[in-house]
């Protein structure tokens, strides 16, 4: 028995990877440029927010 | 600025702290028991319900769904309402969420005990659960977005996010493999078939473990390490990259749990791209996690909290280290079917899960009951026994594993398998026996902290409505000198949930399409029949019993496996396999080419009692098939939603589908009365032996076919 593997029917099934690996690519450098480049100080505060839960009376 | 008066909401977290412990030994005492039952099989009593087939996944939803999932709406519910500065957006909500949580769980678990299963792992429950699953599911998404919206604090911190995606994208996955054809009540069948099914359901089974055993964990780590430490995340822009790294890769790795079988060779290396680049995000988050305890390791030493923390993230490091290396091709032709995969999981499930709930426990529970912990030692000693307990368990199993593997791939010199299928088992069994007393120790260790918690409890008093106060949110949010473009995603609760579906969405497509719309131009394999109804409905009695938790039906293309069971699996074979039934785990031999390997009669008193027909071998026995009837009052039923999802039976033919049944069962019944074996033809044991029988065959059928035209083509 000859089984075909049906992806000999998809044409060229390449692409799916390399624009899967392109789309990871650019998103990812997006985000460590923007990273990279985001404030200091709004770090440092987002960073304390769970330890500054609303004041407790 | 004007302080606006709040009060947190205590007692959900409380009920939710209260059913994760109570669903949490439950879970375990089901694992316990089925790991005994893999070296005494009469430990399940001789009844259905308590056998491996079933308790298993009643042990596996137990510990994700019941406990995990608790302990995930426990962190949740506390860390949402402080990180929002605000109370919950619904009480009743939150009374819904939970009551409803719980009702599925038991319900689950009852239906799981008497055999209804879709036969898919780790989405095991029936058509009526799913529904009622999504229902509840998106009762927290609007109590969880009410939250943020009503929030007084404009930034979202990390931890919200990785709820955010959570939620958004297991909403996703439970409805993608959750497409089913009811055919009764409470039973039905899954839409995809074959290849498909196994592409959907482990691209849901591998997210399974991403989006809901890692991110809700993670945003819980994000907001209760740096609590328990008093001090920030170590890096917040590390966190940053951590989550969206994290999201966009976890959802493509999937096919790595179907390498070598039948599934596209593509989307298996996809798969295994993808899974090694995990390796950099989870590291960056284990490592933000531990770095986070710099100078300040003196508190770790006195602080069990922080000792449950340190492991769990040195588990989620281990567990995210060893996931990629499994997924490389060479690695998992040797892990994969063994019981590397179950150490590997449970370094995940005991480490990671575990010991992070157990930290978040003694500390939030003191807290919302305002009275120190009862004891700080008792958890010191429940800490030391659980590291030990899962030392214990996952040691063993990775040697049992990779002995295992090596002894299945051993030739003769002579060219010959050396061992035997059953001998490769036998020889693990102390391995198997060490696991449930590791175990067995780290449930000792629960019990501990049941003690434990319960004398905190008892000393002290729910602060069921915690108070505090902060500013309202302005109407416009202040933005420092430069505005980007993630400043724009991170505030806003949509963005962030249409941005998160859209990077988990992107891979599931890739991955999916290509598979589903190559379909129609599959060359099925002409010889490739649908069952008989007779074979149905063995089919649904293989599937109910749980056979695929013990069982492969997929041979892989090696070698040892081609001379062991025979041809290896092609995926035009499963055409018409609603749902799949791969498997993932061979305690068992494969059963691709079960069919026409045995006679009748051998399958009869193996079913009936294994060890007369295999000495030595760990099955249970199915006492129940013989008593049982055949529940021929569905095959119209079943023969009807076949059709529909496209199983090509002649129209009407669900009318005469209980005619062609009884034929079929009588001949089985003549044949085993040949061999001085009387049972009645309508016993579920005829249905099982007829589907036990008909599986693999299909392809012999056509080779033998081509024999002959060979033959033919040479005689002429």
């Amino acid at each position: 028995m000859k089984f075909i593997n049906y992806l000999e029917k998809i044409l060229g099934v390449d692409v799916y990877a390399l624009t899967s690996l392109l789309i990871f690519f650019l998103f990812f450098v997006g985000v460590a440029l923007w990273v990279w480049k985001a404030d200091k100080k709004t770090m440092q505060k987002i960073s304390n927010i769970p330890l500054e839960d609303g004041r407790h009376i | 600025m004007q302080l606006e008066k709040f009060y947190y909401d205590n007692k959900i977290v409380k009920m939710f702290a209260y059913a994760t412990i109570f669903w949490g030994i439950i879970g375990m005492l089901a694992g316990l028991w089925v790991a005994i039952d893999l070296y005494y099989p009469t430990a399940n009593l001789g009844l259905p319900y308590t056998t491996f087939g079933r308790m298993r996944p009643v042990h596996t939803n137990a510990v994700i769904f019941a406990f995990v999932g608790n302990g995930i709406f426990m962190g949740v519910y506390y860390s949402l309402q402080r990180l929002c500065k605000a109370r919950m957006f619904s009480d009743t909500l939150s009374k819904l969420h939970f009551w409803g949580w719980q009702l599925i769980i038991a319900f689950g678990a009852l239906t799981l005990l008497s055999g209804y299963t879709t036969g898919k792992e780790y989405a095991e429950l029936e058509w009526p659960l799913d529904i009622a699953i999504a229902v509840v599911w998106i009762i927290f998404g609007i109590n969880m977005f009410g939250t943020i919206i009503k929030r007084r604090e404009s930034h979202l911190y990390v931890a919200i996010w990785f709820y955010i995606a959570t939620w958004v994208t297991v909403a996703m996955l439970h409805i993608v493999n959750s497409f089913e054809i009811p055919f009764s009540f409470i039973k039905s069948y899954s839409w995809y078939a074959g290849v498909q099914d196994a592409l959907v359901q482990w691209w849901y089974g591998h997210n399974a473990v991403a989006f809901f055993l890692t991110t809700p964990y993670l945003g819980v780590m994000y907001y209760f390490l740096p609590k328990a430490a008093n001090r920030p995340i170590y890096s917040y822009r590390l966190s940053i990259i951590h989550f969206w790294a994290l999201i966009f890769l976890y959802i493509w790795a999937g096919p790595h749990h179907l390498l070598y079988t039948a599934l596209p060779d593509w989307a298996q290396s996809l798969g295994t791209v993808f899974s090694i680049m995990l390796l950099l995000p989870s590291w960056g988050g284990m490592l933000n996690g531990l770095f986070t305890l710099r100078g300040a390791w003196d508190k770790v030493r006195e602080d069990p909290v922080l000792k449950f923390m340190v492991v769990a993230v040195t588990c989620y490091g281990m567990a995210t280290f060893e996931g990629p290396m499994l997924s490389l091709k060479n690695v998992n032709a040797i892990s994969h079917f063994t019981d590397w995969t179950i150490a590997h999981v449970h370094i995940g499930a005991l480490g990671w899960n575990g010991f992070l709930t157990f930290g978040v426990l003694y500390w939030l529970i003191p807290r919302i009951f305002n009275t120190p912990l009862y004891s700080k030692k008792l958890a010191t000693t429940h800490f030391w026994i659980g590291t030990i307990g899962i030392v214990l368990y996952a040691v063993p199993l990775y040697w049992a594993g990779f002995t295992q593997a090596l002894m299945w791939k051993q030739f003769t010199p002579d060219g010959h398998l050396k061992y035997q299928f059953l001998e490769t088992v036998t020889h693990i069994l102390p391995m198997y026996i060490t696991r449930s007393i590791g175990g067995t120790l780290y449930l000792i260790g629960a019990f501990l902290m049941v003690y434990n918690l319960w004398k905190t409890v008892a000393a002290g008093q729910l602060v069921a409505n915690e108070a505090a106060e902060a500013p309202a949110l302005p109407k416009v949010i202040e933005t420092h000198s430069k505005q980007y473009w993630h400043r724009w995603i991170e505030a806003r609760p949509i963005q962030m949930l249409i941005f998160s579906l859209i990077a988990v969405a992107i891979g599931g497509i890739i991955e999916m399409v290509p598979t589903f719309l190559v379909k129609s131009n599959v060359p099925t394999i002409a010889s490739v029949k649908p069952y008989t109804p007779l074979e149905l409905q063995g089919r649904d009695i293989y599937v109910r019993e749980g056979c695929y938790l013990c069982h492969s039906q997929m041979i892989r293309p090696f070698r040892d496996e081609v001379a062991r069971y025979g041809e290896y699996s092609k995926a035009g074979e499963f055409v018409y396999d609603h749902p799949f039934q791969w498997g993932s785990k061979r305690t068992g031999p494969d059963l691709a080419r079960i069919g026409g390997k045995y006679p009748d009669s051998w399958h009869f008193n193996h079913m009936l009692d294994p060890r007369s027909m295999s000495p030595g071998s760990i099955m249970p026995a199915y006492t129940w098939l013989f008593d049982n009837k055949i529940d021929t009052s569905l095959t119209p039923a079943k023969i009807r939603a076949m059709q529909t999802l496209g199983v090509p039976y002649p129209e009407g033919y669900d009318k005469q589908a209980n005619k062609d049944l009884e034929a079929q069962a009588k001949s089985i019944k003549e044949t085993l009365k040949k061999d001085k074996i009387d049972i009645s033809s309508n016993a579920e044991i005829v249905a099982l032996i007829a589907y036990l029988q008909r599986v693999g065959t299909d392809i012999k059928a056509q080779s033998t076919a081509n024999n002959a035209t060979a033959i033919t083509n040479n005689n002429n």
